[in-house]
């Protein structure tokens, strides 16, 4: 496999792992709504349901990219395909 | 100071000029002390901003196309951050996104998910990649990626469908908060807005616009955290609302039955006197209050209308590098989340201090004629958006006969909280800001896809520079009267038709633009069919909805783009395998854009 297929490889890895990340966070855990309301995980005392819509799920989404963006910079540092500073 | 150096000193630019707005803020409110009048405040605040706005967009000139489309492509990240915000948060979420959840609750916040979700798409899917390929607009990239100018124009048509949506409500919002601010007529003050719109982006295209949304994020922030903060500690709710407000959260479900929520219900002949646009608190504040697939259809068409709406991805192409834009969509969500985690706050503090009969501003429970001799309660009464009547003729207000704009709750909340008149104004400066900065992006988008994709690319490819920068800036103006001239009609809601502008977007553009990048197969055959079927297909089912169709799969007409984009998908697949696929140097190309590193597909100018 040659270097640019390695690296796409990997790439893509890293966008199946971020989109399963964000598809828990805002689809999966709001088919259970009801549960999370009645769930006695209470965050900073907030009912679950409320917890995430207004902050929870928004806050890991900002964790979240720039979680990304970094593992994204270490595969392209791995193989050299860094940009240079004056492009 | 706006020559040469003037990107390495943006801190410290943005730094005195965020001073000099504090120091302005505090500046009226002794002048409110001393018996400035309110109007005469916002008339002030609104003015001293927009007149800032547009000597940044005067200084911003420019007569060089990569300045003009991309603001020369050195915009650092955090900054870029701070102007996609402001370009993404519109006048609905400054104004309207508070109130819907004060009236919806859970059911509405799937628009909070779906806003913000949005930002991951854009971030792993797109904009490294779009940023590579070097495009100026976002039909470069798919003329270029597909080849073939039906390819091109099908984008164009389907982004000026979506953002036409959008910005005629923008234009709307900047016109209603001229209106109350200068207390002009509606059909003048959107005109006036139009004109504050122009002149931060007419001459300096894409570089004005980035450093006038700079400087407009700085003073919506502002106006939006104040009040909740200083609401919240003035009511003993705790220093720091988002951490605290469990309480109040809780202290509201109990007043709601012990008020009766939902026990009475309002005759529609009692409904009829209610003024129209106002409603009353019909749902429980913290519920779970809708089916979880209304919940997620919701938020998923937000989230792929986010990433395919033209104005939001065209930020990125501002930054210096593949590694900026990749942070730089971070820096922006973080940016959206200091206000939109502020929203759901300010709405519970907006509704506790209306409920709460221990709190002095606490207006169910107390008797009708008592709430009507309120001196806020008569300035919003005449503003058409709050209104009171005793239904069951006891004398006193109950939770089913007190009725409130969904605008209020950002407008009035401070007024009701017993806050100074100068916080009001400063909200009308935020709202003002939003709705402007958003409409810059949208204006501009639709603009500069016309010049650059149609007229340069299509109709006159050997255009010099002066030539295509001339047609750009007439097309800008002319793409602002358009829509501030049906904006002027008031044909639709702000909210309901900023919902329609990501379904048509996301409906049209969503596979397309991934395929694009992450589908080498794909061709301009496939694409073109993808594109307009696509649009087509969502149109069709809005159209069909609105005209009495049941529709099917719960699909309604807030969340057509889920017909439309799969209609997209298929006949994009389909009809790409069915073709011939694409030739080698396209293919290269593909490979090309998906390593940072190298040079950009399109040249720097093209």
């Amino acid at each position: 496999m040659s270097k640019q297929q390695q690296h796409w490889e990997k790439t893509r890895m890293l966008l199946f792992i971020t989109l399963a990340i964000w598809f828990v966070f805002s689809i999966g855990i709001f088919f259970f709504g009801a549960e999370m309301e009645a769930s006695s995980i209470r965050p900073l005392g907030y009912p679950l349901s409320y917890y995430m819509t207004c902050q929870g799920s928004l806050g890991i989404f900002v964790i979240l990219i720039f979680w990304f963006a970094n593992r994204q910079e270490k595969i392209d540092e791995e193989f050299g395909y860094t940009e240079r500073e004056d492009d | 100071m706006f020559k040469g150096k003037f990107i390495d000193n943006l801190p410290k630019i943005y730094g005195t000029y965020t001073g000099g707005f504090i120091v302005f803020i505090i500046l009226m409110a002794i002048a409110e002390q001393a018996g400035m009048s309110a109007k005469l405040i916002g008339i002030f605040f609104v003015a001293f901003t927009v007149l800032i706005y547009a000597l940044i967009g005067y200084l911003s000139r420019t007569m060089q196309t990569d300045a003009y489309y991309v603001a020369g492509r050195q915009v650092p990240t955090v900054f870029n951050g701070m102007a996609t915000a402001a370009d993404w948060m519109s006048g609905a979420s400054f104004v309207a996104m508070a109130g819907g959840i004060y009236f919806k609750g859970y059911g509405y916040m799937a628009l909070l998910v779906g806003w913000t979700g949005g930002y991951v798409l854009v971030a792993s899917l797109l904009a490294p990649y779009l940023r590579k390929f070097g495009c100026y607009t976002v039909p470069d990239f798919i003329g270029t990626r597909y080849g073939g100018n039906m390819a091109r124009l099908s984008a164009v048509i389907v982004l000026t469908v979506a953002s036409f949506t959008y910005v005629t409500a923008q234009i709307n919002a900047t016109g209603t908060i001229a209106s109350v601010a200068l207390d002009i007529p509606f059909e003048i003050a959107v005109y006036v807005g139009l004109a504050s719109i122009l002149m931060c982006s007419m001459l300096g295209g894409m570089r004005a616009v980035t450093w006038t949304q700079v400087a407009q994020y700085i003073v919506l922030i502002i106006a939006y955290l104040l009040p909740v903060f200083w609401i919240s500690n003035k009511m003993g709710a705790g220093v720091f609302p988002h951490l605290m407000l469990a309480d109040e959260v809780a202290r509201i479900a109990e007043l709601e039955a012990q008020f009766g929520l939902g026990d009475v219900k309002n005759s529609a002949a009692d409904l009829k006197q209610v003024p129209k646009g106002l409603s009353g608190i019909t749902k429980a504040h913290a519920e779970v209050n809708t089916t979880p697939w209304k919940f997620i259809s919701l938020a998923v068409c937000m989230m792929a209308g986010t990433a395919s709406l033209p104005h939001v991805m065209m930020r990125y192409f501002t930054t210096p590098s593949v590694k900026a834009a990749r942070r730089s969509v971070g820096w922006s969500l973080f940016f959206i989340f200091l206000l939109y985690s502020s929203a759901p706050m300010l709405a519970t503090l907006s509704k506790l201090s209306l409920m709460d009969p221990n709190l002095a501003t606490g207006i169910i429970g107390k008797s009708i004629s008592e709430v009507q001799a309120i001196d806020w309660y008569q300035n919003w009464n005449q503003a058409n958006l709050m209104f009171v009547s005793d239904f069951n003729g006891n004398g006193t207000l109950e939770l089913n006969e007190f009725f409130m704009g969904g605008k209020a709750v950002v407008l009035a909340t401070p007024e009701i909280a017993g806050l100074p008149y100068v916080i009001s104004g400063l909200v009308a400066a935020g709202g003002m800001a939003a709705a402007m900065s958003t409409a810059d992006g949208l204006v501009l988008a639709i603009s500069n896809a016309l010049s650059h994709d149609i007229y340069y690319k299509m109709i006159n490819p050997k255009a010099e520079t002066a030539k295509r920068l001339i047609v750009a800036r007439i097309l800008l103006v002319l793409i602002g009267f358009a829509g501030a001239t049906i904006a002027a009609l008031e044909i639709q809601g702000i909210l309901g038709s900023v919902i329609w502008a990501f379904d048509f977007a996301m409906s049209g553009l969503f596979f397309p633009l991934v395929l694009g990048v992450w589908w080498k197969r794909a061709n301009a055959q496939g694409a073109v069919a993808g594109m307009l079927g696509g649009l087509i297909a969502g149109s069709a089912y809005l159209i069909a909805v609105r005209s009495g169709y049941p529709g099917f799969w719960g699909v309604t007409q807030l969340t057509f783009g889920i017909v439309g984009s799969l209609v997209s998908l298929v006949l994009m697949v389909v009809v790409s395998l069915m073709t011939k696929a694409p030739d080698a140097a396209t293919q290269r190309m593909v490979d090309e854009v998906r390593i940072p590193s190298g040079k950009a597909i399109l040249g720097k100018q093209h």
